[in-house]
């Protein structure tokens, strides 16, 4: 450097001398560096969320096709008519896995042995009765008759049928024994096997079968718990900010209120479990693992997050709208509730949007009221047990079954996309309503 | 302005129903407990609400301690009606029950749960003895009578016989009741075959402890987490590391990762089952008595988990994993239940 300046002493303007140009060029490289960190950035950012995507996605669309296997099945009145009437309340409460297992029974004589049977029996999901108590509701006329049923194979067949479990391996060290994947390849030969889209993955409870499990319980109570985090936190993140911003005094006391909503945004959402562990469960006695209670929660977690929105979305309608209307002798509620929070609204929404998203995929706060839980039956109400979809995603991630880490990469997209919808909801609400002054 | 009053008045109406609905009944049967056996009380919570007209059970994984206090909270619909433990009641919990007029619990056990360490199948299998675990693992050992911070770095450091690679144990924390009963069984079976800590248990049970439930901290054993799976994938990255997990996730992951054998005995099923693997727990669940009655099902709930089909040899609870407990145990659990003989310490 200091070689460079003594070099340039020569010439005659300060700014076109050696030592300047070299240092003019050290800032433009110094420039260019900058904008190439800042394209690496955002390329690896990018690239970590492609990654992310990609191998949820390729890991998740496995688990929304399902193999079913086309058995001829005999329904017969022994089984599936205890009463002997014929009537659908008989009918209803038949051996239906029995029917199922008894058509494996016909096909392969071959398994006779106790063990045999139960390593035969173990090809088709212990829901496979299911499709033959439907199909004789939809036709009770079959009772008596062979007709084809397609039942649901078990987890561990359909992994096969997908590539996941390989016949090469040695016979320990898979879960299907040569047998089993004999009578399989069999069944495929005959044309029997087909993979479906799993239409049940969307429309059932939890189950610990994977192949019976489903996310649909999960999503009501998702819906549920939302609900009353909206209605609660709504009217009064939007009353609080209202107030702070157009009429509150400008004092310690809202100053002290203000900081206190900041630092409640940053709190961490566990603490909020907590709290309503100790307040709503403990204190006020109300029942654990319901829809309510994880609203109260997440609408104490979701509050300073709309307060801090709207307040902005308030403060940014120009002063000039107010002094009309004043001016025309609107009183200040009116002023307030017809021209200042109409034209904030966008703002409001998107902040609860974007507050709403936040609380979709909470389970830390819920974990300490009882809703990190096996529940197979769908929530019917606000204070039925009640789980969510991220704890969904939680719970079938720690299950020792394989088939379920294709389900749960499943149920990460189907979150996914309800996070994805809500958020471009708010971007769009932006982009349409938003007004510049 | 008007509508702004109705969601207001709709939001107080909502709030104060479902403050008031909790004091009314349940039909449905609540059970929390140990995350071990998590995945067979809820296999047969599923069954119990598939094959009888009663409602699904609500099973919840708060862990083996956290479902004890929970469910010696008090008698009342507020409380749980069932307990899952990966061990047995302590004496102390006992007394927390009574203090709170939990006074009579079943105790049932359902079947054992054997705890392996495993290695991926990219490498050779590992046979170890406990005491060979104690040395790798241990925070202290004893080198020529003294006790000092564990020198060894590779497995050839404490047995010659075994592979020259750095000692690396991925396992669970120290919240989780796999640990507990890994350090139990493994790490004190193993403190106690060596002599010079043999002796020190005899003269000051307290310092035995002290030394044999000390985990090494400087790297060797890595805390990973609570969930096995998490564990049995970072083995298939690292094929020099072992892993400690429960062995329903052995028998799930048989093509990734092997079992290490241990004091001679490979952890398979019929091992645990014969009780010759050594690194093996009781799992049970505790019933409210008092709730027997008042919430709808329990003694048929309690009847379809020790039934036969469920956690027989044969069963779908062995399927998950369960290792049942020898045929005349059970049908003792069986008619002691049956009874709701309370708990007797």
């Amino acid at each position: 450097m200091s070689a460079e300046q003594g070099a340039g002493t020569g010439s005659e303007s300060p700014h076109t001398t050696e030592a300047a140009r070299g240092r003019l060029a050290k800032r433009h490289a110094r420039e260019k560096r900058f904008r190439a960190y800042g394209v690496a950035a955002i390329a690896t950012a990018m690239a970590a969320l492609a990654l992310l995507l990609g191998s949820i996605a390729l890991g998740g669309l496995p688990g929304f096709f399902q193999h079913t296997v086309e058995l001829d099945v005999t329904f017969a009145p022994d089984l599936l008519d205890p009463d002997g009437t014929g009537e659908p309340s008989s009918l209803a409460r038949g051996d239906h896995a029995g029917a199922v297992k008894r058509s494996l029974r016909e096909r392969f004589p071959d398994a006779s042995s106790r063990r045999d049977k139960r390593a035969l029996y173990a090809l088709v999901s212990r829901g496979a009765g299911i499709a033959v108590r439907d199909a004789l509701a939809r036709d009770p006329a079959l009772l008596g008759q062979v007709a084809p049923v397609e039942v649901l194979l078990s987890d561990d067949a359909d992994r096969y049928f997908k590539g996941e479990i390989e016949a090469a391996a040695a016979e320990q060290n898979r879960k299907l024994s040569d047998a089993q994947i004999g009578w399989l390849d069999a069944l495929d030969a005959e044309d029997r096997v087909r993979n479906t889209f799993h239409t049940r993955l969307l429309t059932a409870g939890d189950s610990r079968e994977p192949e019976l499990a489903g996310i649909w319980g999960a999503t009501v109570g998702s819906f549920l718990t939302l609900l009353v985090t909206l209605a609660l936190s709504f009217p009064v993140g939007v009353a609080t900010a209202i107030y702070l911003e157009e009429f509150a005094p400008r004092n310690r006391w809202t100053d002290f209120v203000e900081v206190n909503i900041n630092n409640l945004a940053a709190v961490p959402s566990i603490v909020f479990g907590l709290l309503g562990l100790a307040v709503f469960l403990n204190f006020v006695g109300m029942p654990r693992s319901a829809p309510v209670v994880g609203g109260f929660v997440l609408a104490l977690m979701t509050l300073p997050t709309i307060i801090i929105a709207a307040r902005s979305a308030i403060a940014s309608v120009p002063p000039s709208i107010r002094e009309a209307a004043l001016g025309v002798g609107a009183s200040p509620t009116q002023v307030v509730f017809q021209h200042v929070l109409p034209l904030a609204m966008p703002g409001v929404l998107t902040g609860t949007i974007l507050g709403m998203a936040r609380a979709l995929g909470e389970t830390a706060p819920l974990l300490m009221i009882g809703m990190v839980a096996f529940i197979v039956d769908v929530p019917s109400g606000l204070t039925s047990p009640a789980t969510v979809l991220p704890v969904q995603v939680f719970l079938w991630a720690d299950s020792p079954e394989r088939a379920f880490v294709a389900k749960t990469s499943a149920a990460i997209l189907v979150l996914l996309s309800f996070l994805v919808l809500m958020n471009l909801a708010a971007v769009l609400l932006r982009n349409r309503f938003e007004r510049r002054w | 302005m008007q509508s702004r009053l109705r969601l207001t008045t709709f939001v107080i109406a909502a709030a104060a129903l479902a403050i008031a609905a909790p004091s009314g009944a349940r039909d449905q049967i609540r059970v929390v407990g140990s995350s071990t056996v998590f995945p067979f009380s809820t296999a047969a919570a599923e069954q119990f609400g598939r094959s009888t007209a009663f409602k699904t059970p609500v099973v919840e994984s708060t862990g083996s301690g956290g479902g004890l206090k929970l469910f010696c909270g008090g008698v009342g619909l507020e409380h749980p009606d069932v307990t899952n433990s990966s061990r047995r009641i302590k004496a102390s919990e006992v007394e927390l029950c009574a203090s709170n007029g939990v006074a009579e619990i079943v105790e049932v056990q359902v079947g054992f749960d054997g705890i392996v360490l495993a290695n991926s199948r990219d490498s050779a299998r590992y046979e170890l003895t406990l005491e060979q675990v104690f040395l790798a693992l241990a925070k202290q050992v004893p080198v020529n009578g003294v006790l000092v911070d564990n020198p060894h770095e590779k497995w050839s450091d404490i047995d010659p016989s075994l592979p020259a690679v750095d000692i690396e144990v991925l396992g669970p924390p120290p919240t989780s009741g796999t640990r507990d009963a890994f350090v139990e069984l493994g790490m004190e079976g193993g403190a106690k075959a060596i002599p010079m800590l043999a002796e020190l248990r005899k003269k000051d049970k307290k310092a035995f402890k002290a030394v044999a439930h000390s985990l090494r901290e400087d790297g060797a054993y890595v805390e990973a987490g609570e969930n096995d799976n998490l564990i049995v994938q970072k083995l298939g990255a690292n094929p020099s590391a072992l892993g400690i997990f429960g062995f329903s996730f052995l028998d799930q992951n048989a093509d990734r990762v092997q079992g290490s054998i241990v004091g001679g005995v490979e952890p398979t099923f019929e091992n645990i089952a014969a009780g010759d693997y050594g690194v093996s727990r009781s799992l049970y669940f505790y019933v409210k008595k008092a709730h027997v009655g008042v919430v709808p099902g329990i003694q048929e709930f309690v009847a379809e988990f020790t039934s036969e089909a469920a956690a027989g040899d044969d069963g779908y609870l062995a399927d998950k994993g369960l290792i049942p407990l020898p045929a005349d145990e059970r049908e003792k659990v069986r008619e002691s239940t049956a009874a709701l003989t309370p708990l007797e310490l």
